[in-house]
């Protein structure tokens, strides 16, 4: 007993080891060697044998193979690293938006929270699976009313669109903006986590800041752009980082990597797929951390 | 500063004053009607989907085709509810979910709380090292482990003992619950990344004082987490718990790649409108090979129907706890 007799910091040490220490298995057994597995399985022909599988080196021509010979996969990863792109200002400013908005005081708050907070609980990509195949979808959809009503329908579009280019956006701009209008549900639906995590940051900014302000004779749209941005722009990076892995889910990319492994049983490619998948979303990452932290004002 | 102030406010005639206030007064207005104009309408379309299958969950097949009927069916019937769980088998289903969810909540809850606590408050060689990979867990796309994952636990074994001992290529786990299992145990399930990083946060903003006390009295690490930490954190654990729960009850991806035969709700969803096109005309009267094609509005009904059957439980857990939750995450959570 004497002689096991730790100092206090290297025992504490250990203690910290003890309570990581099924992270710290599962982290080895079931993330480290599956991601280091996943090269190897890049870089060969896997098969499957009874009880196991065979591995043939064949160098990058998975890659080779995914890039120039499958017919739709870069099409698809450019698609969907497009529709991200485009998505995550939206979900952005949206959450942004509507945090402030939840963060005033007016009758019923609760209760708009806790709808607000409803498509976390309900978003499902099975769900949405499946709706497309409900009634709602059959009798109720955006398409179904434009074909059923040629003229209306469209027509309510073009008017947005003429009267925006009137004001003398650009062009670019508005298609934008129309895009944005048209997918308002997608973007409310996906953009939960981001306004709970933009609530939390401006619960925390201190109530005297805006007395000052006020004090000083800003107005409500100084004191938004002076003290809250720059308050919460930490977490604007935290949420861009969110927004871009949530994507990954359900992705037609995902699905497409899913169908190469279990439909065609080509696992080589389907993990040099996903490698390449990864690589191009650590790629955005990188460079939108870079540039965003250096933006970013902590106190 | 404040002199001059005083200064002016008796400088500004009264009559002026007057009209500030009313101004102030109707741009207040303004703004809180926008307001809830703002607020209303992203309400309504966060719950037009959900009204509308509750409308056509407790409508008549005849009401479907008549026009004049806007959200409140003219006859009301039990039906569509009926043969929706008919076509799901919805209670051994439900039963057999929760049972499963609310086990791997548990586990990753525990595993994820353990894990934040270790980050929090020890420091071992290479803690923030491992605290970077806790990060890097969360960025990694699910796709990229997908298939020695699935490999792995087609031939389960640890170290090589079952070989060692029974000279089999390790145990087939794919289809049961023990993937699922061992993965929220070992905190590596759903999110867990993100659930480590929420307990973190929170106890490292915990005073220090607390445990330093406890462990003076004698009290040994693992007790004065489970005895005093653990009853403190309520609001970072029903966040997790909740986020967990939900995201397991309804992830797909990893339940079709290591249980695909498992009756589980999130994959029955996503088979239903194939499933209730088979079922419905069987349970019509009519034989399997009879050719006779149910009616597509009415198998949609009955899909929309199953969908409502399916996120009930969630909505329910979600009206106990949504206030809770939402405090909780404002008070805590996921902010530094």
């Amino acid at each position: 007993m004497r002689s096991l007799r730790l100092s206090l910091k290297s025992r504490r040490a250990l203690l910290g080891l003890a309570f990581i220490s099924p992270w710290l298995i599962g982290f080895i057994f079931l993330f480290a060697t599956p991601l280091l597995q996943s090269i190897r399985f890049s870089l060969s022909n896997l098969s499957v044998a009874p009880g196991g599988y065979v591995l043939d080196f064949v160098g990058l021509k998975n890659f080779r193979d995914a890039i120039l010979v499958d017919a739709t996969f870069n099409r698809i990863l450019v698609d969907s690293v497009g529709a991200m792109l485009l998505n995550v200002p939206m979900i952005l400013f949206f959450s942004l938006f509507t945090a402030t908005l939840l963060n005033q005081k007016f009758k019923g708050r609760t209760m708009a929270r806790a709808i607000f907070f409803l498509p976390v609980i309900l978003a499902s990509s099975a769900v949405a699976a499946a709706e497309s195949a409900g009634l709602i979808n059959l009798m109720g959809d955006a398409s179904a009313i434009e074909s059923s009503t040629e003229g209306g329908a469209s027509f309510n579009v073009i008017s947005i669109v003429r009267m925006l280019n009137d004001v003398g956006l650009p062009m670019a701009y508005v298609d934008y903006i129309v895009e944005a209008i048209m997918r308002i549900y997608d973007i409310v639906s996906s953009s939960g986590v981001q306004i709970l995590i933009f609530l939390a940051a401006l619960q925390s900014v201190p109530g005297s800041m805006y007395e000052v302000a006020k004090i000083e004779g800003a107005t409500a749209y100084e004191s938004f752009w002076k003290i809250t941005f720059p308050m919460v722009s930490p977490l604007i990076l935290t949420n861009v980082i969110y927004t871009i892995i949530d994507s990954f889910a359900g992705s037609p990319v995902t699905e497409a990597i899913y169908q190469t492994a279990f439909k065609t049983q080509n696992f080589g490619l389907s993990s040099a797929m996903s490698w390449l998948y990864t690589l191009v979303i650590g790629l955005v990452l990188v460079v939108v951390g870079w540039v965003l932290s250096r933006r970013v004002h902590y106190n | 500063m404040a002199v001059s102030g005083t200064d002016r406010m008796v400088v500004v005639p009264r009559e002026n004053y007057r009209m500030q206030r009313v101004r102030n007064k109707t741009s207040d207005l303004l703004y809180s009607i926008f307001r809830y104009a703002l607020v209303i309408g992203i309400s309504f379309i966060i719950l037009y989907p959900l009204v509308l299958k509750i409308s056509v969950a407790f409508k008549d097949k005849q009401d479907i085709y008549n026009p004049t009927i806007y959200m409140i069916p003219q006859h009301f019937t039990l039906d569509n509810i009926k043969l929706a769980a008919q076509v799901m088998d919805y209670l051994p289903l439900l039963a057999n979910t929760l049972l499963f969810v609310t086990i791997t909540t548990l586990l990753t809850a525990i595993s994820c709380a353990l894990a934040g606590y270790g980050f929090a408050r020890f420091s071992f060689p290479g803690s923030n090292v491992l605290f970077v990979l806790v990060i890097l867990t969360i960025l990694v796309p699910t796709s990229t482990l997908m298939v020695p994952m699935y490999l792995h636990f087609r031939s389960f074994d640890i170290l090589g003992m079952v070989h060692l001992f029974t000279g089999r290529e390790g145990i087939n786990l794919l289809n049961t619950y023990w993937p699922s299992m061992i993965t929220a145990a070992t905190a590596g399930g759903l999110k867990a990344g993100l659930f480590i990083y929420i307990f973190r946060q929170f106890f490292k903003g915990m005073p220090k004082e607390i445990e330093e006390a406890a462990l003076i009295d004698g009290a040994g690490g693992f007790r004065t987490f489970a005895r005093i930490m653990l009853p403190n954190a309520i609001s970072p654990l029903i966040t997790v718990i909740l986020f967990s729960f939900v995201w397991q009850y309804n992830d797909t991806f990893y339940s079709a790649l290591f249980m695909s035969e498992s009756p589980l709700i999130s994959l029955k969803v996503a088979s239903l409108p194939a499933q209730a096109n088979q079922l419905i005309p069987q349970l019509m009267g009519f034989g399997s090979n009879s050719g006779m094609k149910a009616d597509p509005n009415y198998v949609a009904m009955i899909v929309d129907t199953g969908i409502l059957l399916a996120i009930a439980p969630l909505i329910i857990l979600y009206l106990f706890v949504q206030r809770y939750f939402v405090e909780s995450i404002e008070r805590s959570g996921v902010v530094g």
